[in-house]
């Protein structure tokens, strides 16, 4: 069973390598070329799965050691891969939505001429993400973490011909550098520290291990995942990778490698309970996201980044849970799993309103779609009762116990973090309402455009609303299957480690107030977006919305403080480069051609010379030799 | 002398006197240079009675055979243990037999297959009056010029005797490295520079240049060779005794019996270190170190090249053998003394060497400074005075020596109407119109500044490591600095092949003979197989480096 996991990755990485090399002549068979190695990934996903259940807790472990890649004395660095109920639990994620993704988009990039070559990125993502969750040390890790960044690299570019398409990719990948260097500086202190970077030798020596070096490394894995899952301070790539196609945006920026940085951090579980500052440091940087997230998504009018200032703030709360410790940990993986479902399934819904209005993603141009597009509507429905936590549905169950575990943190701490995670679910439950009534309900506002081409919305194909639905039922049942019995808790418990949060509340409490500020963020988003109609034309608003529609001025701040602060930087390394490290070298250069020049001069051409040389020569080597024994 | 010794002297033959012993010789440890000395005297003969049409295919059949079958007893030697458990001394004390020396043979050799494949090549020069010629003269002894000149042209002459004198050249070089006393160290000296001397003299271009080179080269050299003798005699006055064994000894202070007659001089300090500091500047002249390098330049550019390529890798390994052994054999004890001086001779040669080569305009004689660099290089390997100095050192002979030869056999293709082209500015563009000789050069020019990949960069490597651990770090620092400014020149030189736009009235490239290709092959190959896999050869090296006393 082991020697499957390798096909896992290969099978993606096969269709990457056929759909790009494979030229043009593939061009009519490339999605379907691409779709089917996807599943066949998702397919081998599933036997796995399934010899997994038939084990005991215990044992469901499993390895497999390819060979090895760098092996030098004290540098062991194999391919090897890992694959246990936590990276299972991704395997099934990104396989699964990976797959009905693959198949959204054949409909989606029906008339892209460059259709293949999408296929082919999309198949090198899921190579590489799986790589990621599946291998078994460090620096296999960082071999797919930086894949998946160059796939999202190249899907965000994907229409390079967009200016804005090309600097968003652009800056996913300055940005992502960031974060990769902090991975990259995290390896290398696990290097010095441990001698090895494999998970299992360095997880289990952290507790012989001094604290300092240990939130030294933990806060350089944060940094690492600030970066990939676009948490502040790294957070300003997001809104603008949604620049690349809808497919993309659900699968990569929505439902799987933005959750990378939550997948570091609890697979790194160990370092982290050992550096309780870095924990700390964690749960505020979850804590500042979800709400800074969810203020930027209630200014957006357009759809996909209102979707994604959603997204960074329910990975916010993933973060967050995460940085709780062994009462959070599962419950950050299940947010991350149930949020995948329903956050996809929001993306491809939005896609496929956009697919009906001539790619336009201006909610204010949008109203009344619920009556021409009835699948999109009720699946993008469920994905909206979802997210907010409706009771019963997907994240209901994952959200509350998210706000549970951070008031079960204790102290002042569990007060602040809890009311942050009770606020931010007020706020999301505002802004997703608003999005569903600025979409489907109220009037239609859609007008002509410039050409005069009225919009005629229309329901997508098959091949776009079946993954819609399939999506749609995780996002209702997802969440209580896995809360029934405790079974994700039972599940991911051997890997994760597990302990029951005391909240100073009851649990009922909790869920209550949940429900309370839920009712207000809906009805809220109601008052002013259900009883009124909607302006066309965006109204100024107060400072506040105004700074959340500039993303709370992060890019205004990036270019004061780094760009501005860069740029002159640069111009005095600049300035002494050319003054001084130039002086330098072309002075040494100017003084070695003279100086060469003139001793040139010696060789004059005479042999008379050439002897008095040697014959000078003679009488320094004996003078020195005498000297030598004189001294 | 008294009266009574000289009338013994005339009486001698009457008076019963003890047999004499007639020398041991070890034919087989002394095969390798017997096989190249005999061949060399075929040479002879072939030149005296094969017709003139046939002798070049005689000499070049009569040459490689020789110099492959003597390779083979090499290999045949250092597979029978001479090189490590059976090295021992034999001849009777005149030739040592050991790793180093049948490393640097077996390397000697190889450059000589080279070598020769260099001297046969006949397909670059034009047809003249329907004979194909050499690099070499029709007629060495005609006046440049003349009417005789004229005449052997147009007969067709060519100078096949550059084979024989090859072959003695090797001859002397085998045993250079392996001398174990003074006056086998001088006359293996003298048996390898006067072939060379000659070999310079015939070039068939630019005939007065190479022969102005000859005269410079001979006159020069012969005034080493006077220093080296002097040096000889006071060493033989300080020790009684041209044996090297014996010499170290009494520089140790370990000698035994003293020979009265020699006591009074014997053990004096002032002799030692003159005589030294004498022979070893004979052999600093013959590696080209600073300030005895200046004949390098005019003799690299004059001689044919062909000849240059062969001279440059081989006398090279030859005399930085009979450096070592000289210095970790004969003069252990002195380390102390001349330890200082070598260093400043290294420092000075590698940035001399590198300095001066800055400003060259002519592809030889640029190559000609480089040699002087790299001379400076493998003597701070020699510097390092431990095993791994030895090591370090023959793995850089050996390495430079194919590099140097392959990069020499280039410069013989590039051509204009008057022979070769070696000026550098024609060289522009050389990459655009003939891009794989161009890259191959480029391959040998990189092995030279020691980039990494390539032969030169694991030679330069071992040598500064050896030297770092032998306590000569500041040389390692000058030796970095002195690359970092030879760098500049080599990669000038690829930038003005690939990246200059071609003249017009360049040269053009010629298709050489399967001759000339082997020779560049296989330098090509060593340069890369030792660049990228450079383990196998050190430890052959490092087999092969220890010394019998």
């Amino acid at each position: 069973m082991e020697n499957l996991i390798a096909l896992l990755v290969a099978a993606p990485l096969l269709g990457a390598a056929v759909l790009l090399c494979g030229g043009r002549r593939l061009d009519a068979v490339g999605h379907l070329i691409g779709t089917a190695l996807a599943s066949v990934s998702f397919v081998i996903g599933a036997i796995l799965f399934a010899d997994m259940l038939g084990k005991d807790a215990e044992h469901r472990a499993m390895a497999q050691h390819l060979f090895s890649w760098i092996p030098v004395e004290g540098f062991q660095a194999d391919v090897a891969f890992q694959l246990d109920q936590l990276s299972m639990t991704f395997v099934l994620l990104i396989t699964g939505v990976g797959s009905l993704i693959h198949l959204y988009s054949i409909g989606y990039m029906e008339h892209d001429e460059r259709r293949r070559r999408f296929f082919g990125y999309l198949n090198l993502f899921l190579a590489a993400m799986l790589l990621l969750v599946l291998a078994d040390n460090y620096l296999l890790l960082y071999v797919g973490w930086e894949g998946v960044g160059l796939a999202s690299y190249l899907l965000i570019g994907f229409w390079q011909h967009k200016p804005s398409a090309a600097t968003a990719a652009k800056k996913a990948f300055l940005v992502n550098r960031v974060g990769d260097m902090g991975l990259s500086i995290a390896i290398m202190l696990m290097f010095t520290t441990f001698g090895t970077f494999a998970f299992g030798p360095v997880l289990e020596a952290t507790g012989e291990t001094g604290e300092g070096k240990l939130t030294a490394i933990a806060l350089m894995l944060l940094l690492a995942a600030c970066g990939k899952s676009a948490q502040v301070p790294l957070q300003s790539w997001l809104g603008d990778a949604m620049e690349g196609p809808t497919p993309v945006s659900a699968l990569i920026h929505a439902a799987t490698m933005v959750t990378a940085g939550v997948y570091l951090i609890v697979r790194s579980a160990d370092i982290f309970n050992a550096a309780p500052d870095a924990q700390l440091v964690t749960t505020v940087v979850g804590a500042v996201t979800l709400l800074f997230g969810a203020i930027v998504g209630c200014a957006k009018d357009d759809i996909k980044k209102a979707l994604a200032g959603s997204t960074m703030s329910q990975i916010g709360y993933m973060i967050l849970a995460a940085g709780l410790g062994p009462i959070g940990y599962v419950f950050a993986i299940m947010h991350l799993v149930t949020h995948g479902f329903f956050k996809a399934g929001l993306f491809l819904g939005a896609g496929s309103v956009m697919h009906g209005m001539n790619d336009e993603v201006d909610m204010r141009k949008y109203g009344g779609l619920r009556k021409y597009m009835p699948v999109t509507f009720v699946t993008f429905g469920l994905g909206y009762l979802a997210i907010i936590g409706f009771p019963g549905l997907s994240g209901f169950f994952s959200k509350d116990k998210i706000i549970e575990a951070a008031f079960a943190k204790g102290g002042t701490e569990g007060w602040i973090l809890g009311s942050v995670a009770l606020l931010g679910a007020a706020i999301t439950a505002y802004y997703m309402t608003r999005v569903m009534l600025m979409t489907f309900f109220g009037e239609k506002r859609w007008q002509p455009d410039e050409n005069g081409h009225e919009p005629h919305p229309h329901e997508s194909p098959r091949s776009m609303t079946i993954p819609m639905i399939v999506l749609a039922f995780g996002s209702v049942f997802a969440g209580g299957f896995f809360s029934i019995g405790d079974r994700f808790v039972h599940w991911l418990e051997p890997v994760t480690e597990h302990a029951h949060g005391h909240p100073p509340v009851s649990a009922t409490t909790v869920t209550l107030a949940t429900m309370v500020v839920l009712v207000i963020g809906v009805a809220l988003a109601y008052v002013q977006y259900g009883r009124r109609p909607v302006p066309v034309v965006a109204p100024r608003g107060s400072v506040l919305t105004r700074a959340a529609r500039r993303d709370l001025l992060q890019d205004d701040f990036n270019h004061v403080v780094l760009v501005r602060g860069g740029e002159h930087l640069t111009r005095s390394l600049v300035y002494v480069d050319h003054t001084l490290v130039d002086g330098v070298v072309n002075g040494t250069a100017a003084s070695m051609g003279g100086l060469s020049g003139r001793l040139r001069k010696l060789q004059n051409g005479y042999a008379r010379s050439y002897a008095v040389s040697m014959f000078g020569g003679a009488a320094i080597l004996i003078a020195a030799t005498l000297l030598m024994r004189a001294v | 002398m008294s009266a009574t010794a000289v009338h013994s002297l005339w009486t001698m033959a009457a008076d019963p006197i003890d047999k004499i012993d007639a020398p041991k010789i070890e034919y087989g440890q002394l095969s390798p240079t017997l096989i190249v000395i005999g061949a060399a005297i075929i040479g002879i003969l072939v030149e005296a009675f094969v017709p003139r049409k046939s002798r070049y295919y005689v000499q070049l059949f009569v040459s490689v055979v020789a110099l492959a079958a003597a390779f083979a007893a090499v290999v045949g030697l250092a597979a029978g243990g001479y090189g490590t458990t059976k090295a021992g001394i034999a001849a009777m004390g005149a030739i040592a037999v050991d790793g180093p020396a049948l490393f640097l043979q077996g390397t000697i050799l190889l450059a000589g297959v080279l070598g020769v494949f260099t001297f046969a090549e006949r397909r670059l020069d034009p047809v003249a009056h329907g004979n194909r010629v050499d690099s070499f003269a029709a007629q060495a002894a005609s006046v440049p010029g003349s009417d005789s000149e004229q005449a052997a042209v147009k007969a067709g002459f060519t100078t096949t005797e550059v084979f024989p004198l090859l072959l003695f050249a090797i001859g002397g070089m085998l045993v250079f490295p392996s001398a174990n006393d003074l006056l086998t160290l001088f006359i293996a000296l003298e048996v390898f520079s006067l072939p060379l001397y000659l070999l310079c003299a015939v070039a068939r271009r630019k005939r007065i240049m190479s022969q102005e080179a000859a005269v410079k080269y001979f006159l020069l050299g012969a005034f080493a060779s006077a220093f080296t003798l002097f040096g000889i005699a006071l060493l033989y006055g300080y020790a009684g005794s041209v044996s090297y064994a014996t010499i170290a000894q009494v520089v140790d202070g370990t000698i035994g019996t003293v020979n009265p007659a020699l006591a009074d001089t014997m053990g004096n300090d002032a002799l030692l270190l003159i005589g030294a500091a004498m022979v070893v500047m004979g052999l600093l002249f013959k590696v080209g170190a600073v300030p005895f390098h200046m004949w390098t330049p005019d003799v690299y550019q004059g001689a044919p090249t062909p000849v240059t390529g062969f001279m440059a890798a081989a006398t090279k390994v030859a005399a930085f053998g009979a450096l070592l052994r000289l210095l970790y054999v004969v003069l252990p004890g002195l380390r102390w003394d001349w330890r200082p001086v070598m260093m400043g001779v290294a420092v000075v040669t590698m940035l001399g060497g590198a300095i001066v080569a800055i400003t060259q305009t002519d592809i030889k004689r640029l190559l000609a400074y480089s040699s002087i660099a790299h001379a400076g290089f493998i003597l701070a390997g020699v510097i390092a005075t431990t095993p791994d100095g030895v090591s370090s050192v023959l793995f850089y002979l050996g390495a430079y020596s194919f590099v140097t030869i392959g990069a020499f056999a280039v410069v013989t293709l590039v051509r204009d109407a008057g022979g070769e082209a070696t000026h550098l500015s024609k060289w522009a563009g050389l990459g655009r119109r003939s891009p794989l000789v161009a890259a191959v050069f480029a391959v040998f020019l990189l092995a030279f500044a020691g980039i990494p990949l390539t032969s030169g960069f694991a030679g330069k490597f071992a040598v500064f490591k050896a030297a770092a651990e032998g306590g000569a770090g500041a040389l390692v620092v000058v030796g970095v600095i002195s690359s970092a400014i030879a760098a500049f020149f080599y990669i000038r030189v690829i930038v003005l092949m690939f990246f200059s736009e071609p003249r017009p009235e360049g040269p053009t490239v010629a298709v050489p003979s399967p001759l000339t290709m082997t020779a560049i092959g296989v330098g090509v190959a060593v340069t890369l197989v030792l660049g990228v896999a450079p383990q196998y050869f050190l430890d052959l090296a490092g087999q092969a480096g220890v010394f019998v006393r």
